[in-house]
C-alpha cells in the first residue's frame, strides 16, 4: 500500500506533468531543428510564432464559442486548431517572402539570420501583443479532467490522489501523432526526402533538380504547423499569455540542443530531458521517501537536492555539461 | 489695609491665573512631512488632515484649560536626511511640544535618532511603515498610525491560528515584497507555533509551475499560503495545485486577494482565505466628509493617518494634563487603545472633556487606531473568503 502511495505520488506530481511539458517542449524543438537542418539558421521568432498561431486559435475558439459549436468533452480550440494552422503558415510565408527571402539570395551567413530572426521575433511579439493584449487568456472549455485526485482516493482507497487534466492526456496523444506523421512524411515521401537531400547537401540537391523554393516552403508550412500545435497545447494546458511564449524560446533552444541540433530524434529525447530534469532535480522526496522508508526512518527534511529557484539553472548546466562532452547533442547533431 | 492688599493680591493672582488659562496657553505642534520630493503629492492633503484635526481641538477649547494649538509646517523632502534632521531641529528651536512626521521611513528613522531622541520629542508618524522602525530604540517617543509591513504577516499568522491551521507552505513571489512578505508571515506564524514545511520562491511571467508544486506538494501542510500576485505566478501556483490535487486551501495575502482570481481559478477557490487592508470603520467616512467640506481629499493617502497622529498628540496631553513630551508621551497608548469610549473624527472636544472628567476613551479616529508593541498602528486588515465565487469579508481585524 505504501509503495503504491508513493508510486502514485511520484506519477501525479513528477512523471504526468513531467511528460505533458516534455511532449510540448519535444513540439517546439522540433521546429527549431527543423529549420536549423534546411534553412540553416536557429530560429529565434520561434516562440513568437507559438504565440501568433496560438492567439489566431484563441480568436478562432472565442468565435466558435460564440456560435455555439463546442466539441464535446475535448476543448473547442481543437476544432480551432486547423484555422489557427492556416493563418500562421500564411505568416511565415509572407515572413520568409519579405525577410528571409532576401538574405537567402545573399547568401548571407547563419550569425546574419540568427539576428534577422530576432527582429522578425520583436516584430511578431509586437504583433501579438497588439492584436490580443499583454494579458492572460484562458481558452480550454470541455471536461476539464481525465482522472479528479479525489475521485481517484476514493476509487481506490490509496491517501495519495492521481490527477490527469485532459489537455496532459490531449498533449500527450496529439504529439505521439504529430511526431509519427512527421517521421513518416521525411522518410517516406518524395517531398520529405528531398528536404533531407537538401539538408544533407544543398548542392547535389540542386544539380538532381530539387526545386530550393519549393523545399523552403515546405520547411515553413511543416513549421507553423509544428509550431502552432506546441503552442495550443502549452496554451490549453497552461494559460496563454504572450511574454510566457517569449520565455519559452529558453527551454526550447536548450532541448534542441541537449538533444542536437537538427536531429529530430533529438529534439523529442531533449524535450523530455529537460522537462524532467527541471521537475525532478528540484523535487523534494520527503513525501515518496517517507512512504518507502520503514517506520522511525522517514526524513524530517524535504530531501530536495535544489530548491526550486535552481530549476532554470539546472537545466542550463546539462546543456552546458552536454555540449562540452558532446558537441553535437545527445543525437549526432550537427555541431553548433 | 493690610487685609485688603492681600485680596487684592489674591484676586489679582486668581484673576491672573484665570487671564492665563483663558487665553496664554498655546500648544505648537510641527508638521514635519516632505511637502518637496517623491510623495509631494500627498503631503498637502495630509498637512490639511492633521491641521484640520487641530483647528477642532481649538475651536472645543476643551484642551489644557481652552489652549490654542497652532501648527507649524517644516519640510522633510522624504528621501533628503540632512534637510529633514535640519528642519526639525528647527521645529525644536521654534518649541513645538511635538511632531507630526516623519513621513518616508528613512528620513523618520534619521529624525527620531538625530532630533528627537537628543532632544526627548515625541513624533507620531502617519506615513513611515517599514518593519526596521519597530525595533528601533526609541525611548518611548517614536509612534505611528500607519501599520508595519511586518503587520500583515501577523494578520496572517492570526487568521491561520484561528482556524486552526498548525502547518502551511507558504511560496512567495521572487522580489522584495514577497520576500518580506514570507519572511514576516515566517516568524509571526512560527511565533504562534504553527510549523512552516516549507519556503518556495516561484518566478512571475512563466507558464510551467509543476517543478514549485511538486515541491510544494511533497512538503505538504494544512495549507498553501501564497505570498504573490493575483494575475501573475500565484494564479499559475494555485491553478496547478489544484489540478494535481495537491492543496485544496489557499491562503491569500494583499497581493492575492481582487475579483479576478475567483474569476479565473472557479470554484475551486471556495473556502481560501486571506486579508488585505482595509477598514471599515464609521470614523473613514466621518473624515472623508469633514475633509470634502474643508476643500481636500480625505480619502488621499494617509491623510487620515495624519488627522490620528495629530488628534493623538492632544489627547495623550490632555490625558497627562501636560504638553510635556516626556509627560504625555506614555499616554499614548492609554488614549488610543481599549477600554473607553470610542471617540471617531469630529468628537475629539467630546473626547477632551471625557478624559478631563477622568474617563478612558478609545480612539479610533479616521482610521480605526489600535496601537500594538512598541507603539505602531496594529493596522487593520479585511479578512476575506472566498464563497461561491465572490471574496466576501469575514470581518475585520
Amino acid at each position: 500500500m505504501d509503495f503504491l502511495n508513493a508510486l502514485v505520488a511520484l506519477t501525479n506530481f513528477v512523471m504526468i506533468p513531467a511528460v505533458a511539458y516534455g511532449s510540448q517542449l519535444a513540439l517546439g524543438a522540433l521546429g527549431v531543428t527543423l529549420i536549423y537542418i534546411i534553412l540553416r539558421f536557429s530560429n529565434f521568432a520561434h516562440g513568437d510564432t507559438m504565440g501568433f498561431g496560438t492567439m489566431m486559435t484563441i480568436l478562432v475558439t472565442w468565435l466558435f464559442q460564440d456560435w455555439g459549436i463546442g466539441f464535446g468533452p475535448l476543448p473547442t480550440a481543437l476544432l480551432a486548431l486547423p484555422f489557427g494552422i492556416l493563418a500562421t503558415m500564411a505568416l511565415v510565408l509572407v515572413t520568409d517572402r519579405a525577410v528571409y527571402r532576401f538574405y537567402r539570395e545573399q547568401r548571407a551567413k547563419p550569425v546574419v539570420f540568427v539576428m534577422v530572426s530576432l527582429g522578425v521575433m520583436f516584430m511578431m511579439n509586437g504583433l501579438v501583443r497588439f492584436i490580443i493584449g499583454p494579458g492572460d487568456q484562458r481558452f480550454t472549455d470541455g471536461e476539464r479532467f481525465i482522472i479528479k485526485a479525489r475521485a481517484f482516493k476514493k476509487m481506490t482507497g490509496l491517501s495519495e490522489g492521481l490527477a490527469i487534466k485532459t489537455t496532459q492526456g490531449i498533449t500527450v496523444v496529439t504529439a505521439i501523432i504529430v511526431v509519427a506523421i512527421l517521421f513518416w512524411f521525411l522518410n517516406k515521401t518524395r517531398t520529405g526526402k528531398s528536404m533531407r537531400a537538401y539538408s544533407d547537401n544543398e548542392d547535389l540537391a540542386l544539380l538532381s533538380g530539387i526545386n530550393p523554393e519549393r523545399v523552403v516552403m515546405y520547411t515553413w508550412l511543416i513549421v507553423a504547423t509544428l509550431a502552432t500545435i506546441a503552442g495550443v497545447l502549452y496554451g490549453l494546458d497552461k494559460s496563454f499569455k504572450p511574454f510566457t511564449y517569449f520565455q519559452l524560446l529558453l527551454p526550447i533552444f536548450a532541448s534542441a540542443i541537449v538533444g542536437g541540433l537538427g536531429s529530430p530524434q533529438g529534439a523529442i529525447a531533449g524535450g523530455f530531458i529537460i522537462a524532467f530534469s527541471e521537475v525532478t532535480i528540484t523535487y523534494a522526496w520527503k513525501k515518496v521517501l517517507g512512504y518507502l522508508m520503514p517506520e522511525g526512518l522517514q526524513p524530517d527534511s524535504l530531501v530536495q537536492v535544489l530548491s526550486t529557484d535552481y530549476k532554470f539553472a539546472v537545466s542550463f548546466a546539462i546543456l552546458i555539461i552536454v555540449l562540452l562532452f558532446k558537441p553535437t547533442g545527445l543525437f549526432k547533431g550537427k555541431s553548433v | 489695609m493690610k487685609k485688603l492688599m492681600m485680596a487684592t493680591a489674591a484676586l489679582a493672582l486668581t484673576a491672573g491665573t484665570a487671564y492665563a488659562g483663558g487665553h496664554g496657553k498655546e500648544v505648537k505642534l510641527g508638521i514635519l512631512l516632505g511637502y518637496t520630493g517623491p510623495i509631494e503629492s500627498l503631503t498637502p492633503a495630509m498637512a490639511a488632515a492633521a491641521e484640520m484635526a487641530m483647528e477642532e481641538v481649538t475651536k472645543s477649547g476643551k484642551l489644557l484649560d481652552s489652549a490654542t494649538v497652532t501648527p507649524v509646517r517644516a519640510d522633510t523632502g522624504c528621501i533628503d536626511n540632512g534637510l529633514a534632521v535640519a528642519n526639525g531641529e528647527k521645529l525644536i528651536a521654534e518649541g513645538v511640544n511635538g511632531i507630526i512626521g516623519g513621513d518616508c521611513s528613512g528620513v523618520t528613522g534619521a529624525i527620531l535618532q538625530n532630533v528627537a531622541i537628543p532632544n526627548g520629542m515625541v513624533m507620531v508618524s502617519p506615513s513611515a511603515t517599514s518593519p526596521g522602525l519597530t525595533t528601533m530604540e526609541d525611548n518611548g517617543l517614536f509612534f505611528r498610525t500607519s501599520p508595519s509591513d511586518a503587520r500583515e504577516g501577523e494578520v496572517m499568522a492570526m487568521v491561520l491560528q484561528e482556524r486552526g491551521v498548525k502547518e502551511i507552505a507558504l511560496t512567495y513571489t521572487n522580489n522584495d515584497y514577497g520576500k518580506g512578505l514570507a519572511d514576516a508571515i515566517q516568524t509571526s506564524f512560527e511565533k504562534v507555533g504553527g510549523k512552516i514545511s516549507i519556503v518556495a520562491a516561484h518566478e512571475d511571467g512563466k507558464g510551467d509551475y509543476s517543478a514549485e508544486v511538486a515541491s510544494l506538494a511533497s512538503a505538504g501542510g494544512d495549507i498553501l499560503v501564497v505570498a504573490g500576485y493575483l494575475d501573475q505566478g500565484g494564479l499559475g501556483i494555485i491553478q496547478s495545485s489544484l489540478d494535481s490535487g495537491a492543496f485544496d486551501t489557499f491562503g491569500l495575502p494583499g497581493g492575492m486577494i481582487g475579483d479576478s482570481l475567483p474569476k479565473n481559478v472557479g470554484s475551486d477557490l471556495d473556502g481560501s482565505y486571506g486579508q488585505i487592508a482595509g477598514s471599515d470603520s464609521k470614523g473613514a467616512e466621518i473624515f472623508a466628509a469633514q475633509a470634502k467640506e474643508l476643500g481636500f481629499d480625505g480619502t488621499s493617502a494617509y491623510a487620515s493617518e495624519s488627522y490620528d497622529a495629530a488628534a493623538l498628540i492632544m489627547l495623550a496631553m490632555q490625558a497627562a494634563n501636560s504638553t510635556d513630551p516626556a509627560a504625555y508621551g506614555a499616554k499614548i497608548m492609554d488614549v488610543a487603545n481599549a477600554p473607553g469610549e470610542v471617540i471617531n473624527p469630529g468628537d475629539l472636544g467630546k473626547a477632551l472633556e471625557l478624559i478631563k472628567a477622568g474617563k478612558d476613551v478609545d480612539y479610533q479616529g479616521a482610521t480605526g487606531v489600535e496601537l500594538i508593541g512598541p507603539g505602531e498602528s496594529a493596522g487593520s486588515y479585511r479578512e476575506i473568503e472566498v464563497k461561491d465565487g465572490m471574496n466576501t469579508t469575514v470581518r475585520f481585524r
